[in-house]
């Protein structure tokens, strides 16, 4: 589904990632920890192509991102779900039209009906009509997730999802995210939070990588 | 490009037109552009065609006529004259020659000279007035002949006066057909302008879509279509300014002069309606050229 291959990437003259081999199976959970500017959100954006890596070779669902024009980019970020750290809405439409954005630039058009189940499945469907700027954190990184799966993707990544949220906000939305990866979805979480880490496990086996030194590892029995 | 691309554009996506932002003083720049380069345009263009006009007039009425005028000593003059009208008579190409009366001549030089001019006294040469048919004679043979029978006779058929009067109006019509290509080319710049700087304010939307997926088509086709609909609906008001200015201008009667018939006639007056479709064609091209290029370097 996504595989590195001895991937690196360099930023400002400086190697942020380097020889970084791994593959996401189907359906897999996995947690990407580290410290902050190790390069968690780096590695994020290169699973959905947003930047290319230095060296080395990353394939999205079979196809090599080198060989992929703008709009090969497109549809395959309409495969993928990306919960981003600062939500990323479009803060002149309301909630219902930023949820429903993928369906919409992919020529679909979600149906009503659809769009509220999912506001009602992350606790948001009285705020359909809300503004991004009105909501607050924890229903903005709702918000987000929501928007990830309205296209049922294959892949979800989240770039600390909790970062901004009390912790009963943040179970819940770990909560979702498990119900999602039972549904056959791979996820992919950057997050610093270790608590967050240590719930998910009493919930799904999920493999935690840890960047430390420019590389990708697998992490320790502690996590 | 495509030409769904302009399909799509004509039939529009309420939904899609929704993700950019409304914006503030690139729809004013927009419209106002258009509006104020169309309603030039409205003027180049009946520059243009009363140029053409006036081409065609002077071209037709100098073409077909010349003038034969008769200087000899006053015995000779009657004689020469007969000759002259005897030689034309069996001239091809020739459809009519008569010489003007003596109160014609007198009428033509009455402006300069006065009305109490003393015609007899004078020696005013006598003029011929010449018309040819549409097959044309030969100026060159008929000079000769002329020389033969009637010494004094020299024709001028008009040619030193009608080529710089053609060539004054042909240059005239040009100039307004160039200043209409300008027009066009400097509204295309502007909206691309406009298109650039709405792009560049709308760098974190075009991010935000392109995140979730959108295509830069997609994309393009929002700020396009927009940028065609105020660029066509700024150019439909300056085109009715425009008409409403030349409707206005004093008419031949009242003013004459060279600007005389400056304006539309008949049919003309539909040449200011293809402009809006021409500045929505322009703005059309330029803001897809621009909005592709600009997304390339935001995201």
């Amino acid at each position: 589904m996504i595989a590195f291959e001895n991937v690196a990437y360099s930023y400002g003259g400086g190697e942020l990632l380097s020889d970084v081999s791994l593959r996401l199976a189907p359906g897999s959970f996995h947690f990407l920890t580290g410290p902050s500017g190790a390069g968690k959100s780096t590695f994020l954006k290169l699973c959905y192509a947003e930047l290319q890596p230095t060296a080395g070779r990353i394939t999205l669902f079979d196809h090599d991102v080198r060989s992929l024009n703008r709009d090969d980019v497109a549809r395959t970020r309409r495969r993928m779900g990306v919960v981003h750290q600062d939500c990323q809405f479009l803060d002149h439409l309301p909630l219902s039209a930023n949820v429903t954005l993928p369906a919409m630039v992919a020529g679909r058009g979600a149906e009503a009906a659809d769009m509220k189940d999912l506001l009602n499945w992350v606790g948001l469907a009285k705020l359909a009509g809300a503004l991004p700027p009105q909501l607050s954190g924890g229903e903005r990184q709702r918000a987000a997730l929501a928007r990830a799966v309205i296209m049922s993707p294959d892949v979800v990544l989240a770039d600390e999802p909790t970062g901004n949220l009390d912790w009963e906000m943040s179970l819940r939305l770990l909560t979702l995210l498990v119900e999602l990866n039972k549904m056959g979805k791979t996820i992919l979480i950057a997050t610093h939070d270790l608590n967050l880490i240590r719930a998910a496990k009493q919930q799904v086996p999920a493999r935690v990588l840890r960047i430390a030194k420019r590389r990708v590892q697998l992490a320790g029995a502690d996590l | 490009m495509k030409l769904t691309a302009l399909t799509d554009m004509l039939r529009g996506d309420a939904q899609a037109d929704r993700v950019v932002p409304p914006s503030g003083h690139t729809a004013w720049l927009t419209s106002f552009t258009a509006a104020a380069m169309t309603f030039l345009a409205v003027f180049a263009l009946a520059l243009s065609l009363a140029a053409g006009r006036m081409a065609d007039r002077w071209g037709d009425a100098l073409a077909r006529s010349a003038t034969i005028r008769i200087s000899a000593p006053t015995g000779q003059i009657d004689q020469q004259t007969r000759a002259v009208l005897d030689v034309l008579a069996t001239t091809p190409g020739i459809s009519s020659a008569r010489a003007m009366d003596d109160a014609e001549q007198r009428a033509l030089l009455e402006p300069w000279f006065g009305p109490d001019l003393p015609l007899d006294a004078l020696p005013i040469p006598r003029l011929i007035e010449v018309t040819e048919d549409s097959a044309g004679y030969d100026s060159e043979g008929l000079r000769q002949r002329l020389a033969a029978e009637a010494p004094g006779a020299v024709l001028d058929d008009h040619t030193r006066w009608r080529k710089p009067l053609a060539v004054a109006a042909g240059r005239l019509r040009l100039l307004g057909l160039t200043s209409i290509l300008l027009i066009g080319g400097a509204m295309a710049a502007m909206i691309t302008l406009a298109a650039n700087a709405s792009l560049a304010a709308n760098a974190q939307v075009i991010r935000v879509l392109r995140l979730v997926g959108a295509r830069d088509a997609f994309i393009a086709r929002a700020f396009v279509r927009r940028f065609t609909l105020r660029a066509t609906a700024g150019s439909a008001a300056g085109a009715l300014a425009g008409l409403v200015g030349v409707a206005l201008l004093p008419s031949a009667d009242m003013a004459g002069g060279f600007l005389t018939g400056l304006g539309f006639q008949g049919a003309g007056w539909l040449w200011p309606f293809l402009l809006p479709p021409l500045a929505a064609m322009v703005a059309f091209i330029a803001t897809r050229f621009a909005a592709f290029r600009k997304l390339k370097e935001l995201t």
